[in-house]
């Protein structure tokens, strides 16, 4: 079929065009990328100060007339979110995870996997919608737990995916070791299983963190954003709060040039936070696979 | 049972557990997980309830086909809401996204599957993951400032300028040349979603086993005839699932695009002027909408684009689940 | 299809007739004492039987292998004496299991309790993977909320000593169970089961994944542990049986063709399936 009619120096030609085009092309596509991150560590560092690390922004005027101005409220305020989105989002996602790989029999799981995917599936920006209406309205005001919600939903159904596929990968005859003398199931998922999947539970944990980290879209209209430091701690729970991504938004969206120039920094601590998560979620993927 | 040997020490056997350790804590523990579990459920299930609860207001109003077919939407005066704007431009921006991204994506994950010695291929992996890390705002910064001045600096005015000597019937058609547009934000999400179709097409192409290539070999196939004959067609069921979870991102999509759409609610759009999608006006006005029908028309266009992702994944798991290759992977 | 049909032409007689010999328990044959028992036991999968009517006593200080080609069912029948079945709903046992008279299957038997009483030894060596061989070897304590330092000391180098692997890591008590060697991870599955102090000891195939010497130490210690449990061990090596055991089943299709004390099996098999099986005609 392949010694066909094309002569063999066509068909060798043939296949060194191909190779030149995919070459290309891999390239064609990988510069513009790579001019996006190099723009954003660029302008990104030019636009870092001290200031911008210890005050927060105040007024557009206060940038304006060059006071010291800063997203230390932001940063702040993006561990206290996060952090409460991680505080949801685990024990949900992993109790799902457990009840996918432990009762695979279980009449629920069939009707979880379809819903966890969907869930999985569905833009962040509804996530967003749905905290607003379950977390916002009862509330009535914006509030840093809502955009803890918020992000919590983005982050449940990967957990709930990883946790499942990392304690599968633990032969089921380790768990029948755990019963055979004489241990009740949860002691030995707990405490044969878990600790066993434990690298791969941490990596999807760190996978599931850094997607929700980057996500401004759900955060915008729960916890809306705020350009001054909360006058005490729990502000930031029970008010609006500022929150990197969704702050980086509102600077670019401004119509001030010093806001612009903020928004770069806050563009590059962003990335640097996301890609730290990112790597160390495949350092750990190697150590385990090494 | 009086005759059996009694052994030396039984001690160990006749401890006794507590309730925690024969059969309580079983029941607490499934019970827990099945909770946890039932939780995500109701999470998804709740997703569309509240989203057409709180958009029904609008569909009342407007009808349900009505709201999706009508084409004004006008916050201010008339307080009339259609839909049709935004379903419009979400499904041109994100279907034209794929088209540009699909045969570039296929090339690099073609390259990273068969030809790249190791350590480029894994470089490029590395770059490749990295660039799907970044978040969309960080995207949008980057297109707002550096890459809309650039297309209306070095395409669109000069299009612009020429259509308008030569051919002035095609001044409305290519629109406003003022960079923050439909082709901006469209290869903006092109940009942004390569990384995605290229690594699931490249999972797709390394699954495909290996006497598939080797019988192509043998037949004295070169690379390239290997790659065409044996490689893609065994691994397009899940390089297809691919871009259409790439599809369904790109309808999702949400700041980058709110960012450089430029942002106009209402028909005529154009090829270079401002439009809108269905999340970016969520976003521009969520904060902002005062009234109750605008409230409940924005939440009635967060169920129309729950149900248009919920199809695209439906269809993206069924070619899965149909030709089973990269299995339930997340990206 | 010979053979299936002889199955089906004998598969009555030697069923009843060991069923009779067990529970009479005298007939001056078997004059020893019975720990365990099935009765009429049947574990289907689906609509697959896996287990068919198997009526089997298992002696205490005795041991019983169960032979059979793969598929014959021999490691089923052994997983439902320990309720290993309760995890998947796929399987369903029915008949009765009674260790020392009480049925494992009835309503209100916890199958915790259960196991607690009867240890199994799988085919691959399992030690847990995070643990150090001590915590390994007292996992069936520890992990049930006995905590008592002393105790657990005691009882880990008991167990180690039985197993016969004490001399050999009594040095090393907290390194990681999964650097020991193929054949002492399967004695320390050995000791961890010992470790609870059961009645019965079930094995599954457990030299299976050893090599040559490993494997004699395994039986020798098998030899050793019959003098203090009722030991049910189930092996594709007829060889073995005949080496370790004191009673043999032999399983085919699912079905108990014949049980008998091991000499007379190995010699004078009154069934003509056992009797080809034992000569290596089929298997």
């Amino acid at each position: 079929m392949i010694q066909g009619t094309k002569s063999i120096n066509r068909r060798r030609i043939n296949d060194r065009i191909m190779f030149g085009l995919l070459v290309l092309s891999t390239v064609v596509v990988m510069t513009p990328l790579l001019i996006i991150i190099g723009y954003v560590v660029i302008n990104g560092f030019n636009a870092l100060s001290i200031d911008f690390f210890t005050q927060e922004l105040g007024s557009p005027a206060r940038a304006m007339q060059g006071r010291p101005t800063g997203l230390m409220h932001t940063m702040l305020g993006t561990i206290v979110v996060d952090f409460m989105a991680l505080i949801i989002a685990v024990p949900i996602g992993i109790g799902a995870g457990i009840m996918l790989s432990e009762y695979p029999d279980h009449k629920l799981n069939p009707v979880l996997r379809i819903m966890n995917d969907t869930l999985n599936g569905m833009p962040a920006i509804l996530k967003g919608m749905l905290a607003f209406v379950l977390v916002v309205k009862p509330m009535g005001t914006f509030s840093g737990l809502a955009g803890g919600v918020a992000l919590a939903f983005v982050m449940i159904p990967i957990v709930a995916r990883t946790t499942e596929s990392a304690l599968m990968a633990i032969p089921w005859a380790i768990r029948e070791a755990g019963l055979a003398i004489g241990l009740p199931r949860w002691r030995v998922v707990l405490s044969t299983v878990m600790p066993a999947a434990k690298t791969g539970l941490v990596t999807g944990v760190l996978i599931a963190f850094a997607r929700a980290a980057g996500e401004a879209a759900p955060l915008v209209f729960t916890s809306f954003g705020n350009n001054y430091m909360p006058r005490n701690w729990t502000g930031m729970i029970w008010g609006p709060v500022d929150t990197l991504p969704q702050r980086l938004y509102s600077l670019a969206i401004s119509p001030y040039k010093e806001w612009h120039t903020m928004g770069w920094a806050a563009g590059i601590v962003l990335l640097t936070f996301v890609i730290i998560l990112f790597v160390a979620a495949r350092l750990l993927t190697r150590k385990k696979n090494s | 049972m009086d005759n059996k040997n009694q052994k030396a020490s039984r001690n160990i056997s006749s401890i006794p557990l507590k309730a925690i350790y024969r059969w309580l804590g079983d029941r607490i523990f499934l019970v827990v997980a099945f909770f946890l579990g039932l939780s995500i459920i109701l999470l998804a299930l709740g997703m569309a309830l509240v989203l057409y609860q709180e958009g029904s207001l609008s569909f009342k109003e407007f009808g349900f086909f009505g709201f999706m077919r009508g084409s004004t939407w006008d916050p201010g005066v008339t307080l009339t809401f259609g839909a049709l704007p935004f379903i419009f431009g979400t499904v041109v921006t994100s279907v034209f996204a794929l088209a540009i991204a699909f045969f570039p994506a296929l090339a690099i994950a073609i390259f990273l599957a068969e030809y790249a010695p190791r350590w480029i291929g894994g470089v490029i992996e590395n770059l490749v993951n990295l660039i799907a890390a970044i978040p969309s705002v960080v995207v949008g910064i980057w297109g707002i400032f550096v890459f809309a001045p650039w297309m209306r600096e070095k395409v669109y005015m000069p299009l612009w300028s020429w259509s308008s000597e030569n051919a002035p019937a095609l001044e409305p058609i290519l629109g406003n040349p003022i960079g923050y547009g439909m082709t901006t934000a469209t290869i903006i999400l092109a940009l942004m979603i390569i990384p995605f179709i290229t690594a699931l097409a490249k999972d797709a192409m390394r699954q495909v086993p290996k006497e598939q290539r080797e019988a192509a070999y043998g037949l004295g196939a070169t690379r390239w005839e290997v790659i065409r004959m044996a490689v893609i067609p065994y691994a397009r069921g899940g390089i297809m699932a691919g871009a259409i979870l790439a599809l369904g991102r790109a309808i999702g999509e949400t700041m980058a695009v709110a960012m450089l759409i430029g942002n106009k609610n209402t028909f005529p759009f154009s090829i270079f002027g401002p439009a809108a999608t269905m999340p970016s006006v969520i976003i521009n006005e969520f904060r902002e909408a005062v009234g109750n029908l605008h409230l409940s028309s924005l939440m009635a266009i967060g169920f129309i684009l729950f149900i248009i992702s919920l199809a695209v994944n439906l269809l993206a798991a069924y070619i899965t689940r149909k030709i089973s290759i990269t299995g339930g992977k997340i990206l | 299809m010979n053979f299936i049909t002889n199955i089906k032409k004998n598969k009555k007689e030697p069923t009843e007739k060991t069923s009779t010999s067990a529970i009479a328990g005298g007939e001056g044959v078997h004059p020893h004492d019975v720990r365990m028992e099935t009765k009429n036991l049947s574990v289907m999968y689906g609509k697959t039987v896996g287990v068919k009517n198997v009526s089997l006593p298992v002696y205490n200080e005795k041991v019983t292998a169960f032979i059979g080609p793969s598929g014959c069912g021999k490691t089923t029948f052994l997983r439902a004496l320990n309720r290993m079945h309760d995890l998947t709903r796929e399987a369903v046992v029915t008949g009765e299991v009674l260790l020392d008279g009480l049925d494992i299957y009835a309503p209100k038997v916890n199958p915790v309790t259960i196991r607690r009483k009867i240890g199994m030894v799988f085919q691959k060596p399992t030690p847990f993977p995070t643990m150090s061989i001590y915590n390994n070897v007292v996992a069936g304590l520890k992990l049930v909320g006995i905590r008592d330092r002393k105790l657990l000391d005691e009882v880990c180098e008991k167990a180690l000593q039985q197993a016969a692997l004490w001399n050999e890591v009594k040095d090393r008590l907290n390194t990681p169970g999964g650097s020991l060697s193929g054949g002492q991870q399967q004695r320390l599955s050995i000791a961890r089961a010992l470790a609870i102090e059961p009645e019965v000891l079930l094995m599954d195939e457990p030299t299976s994944s050893l090599d040559p010497l490993s494997s004699a130490k395994i039986e020798e210690l098998i030899h050793d542990l019959k003098t203090k449990y009722a030991i049910a061990i189930v092996t594709h090596n007829m060889q073995q049986a005949a080496r370790v055991s004191d009673y043999t089943a032999f399983f085919y299709v699912g079905n108990l063709v014949e049980f008998d004390e091991t000499k007379k099996i190995f010699t004078n098999p009154s069934n003509e399936q056992t009797e080809n099986y034992i000569s290596g005609k089929f298997g």
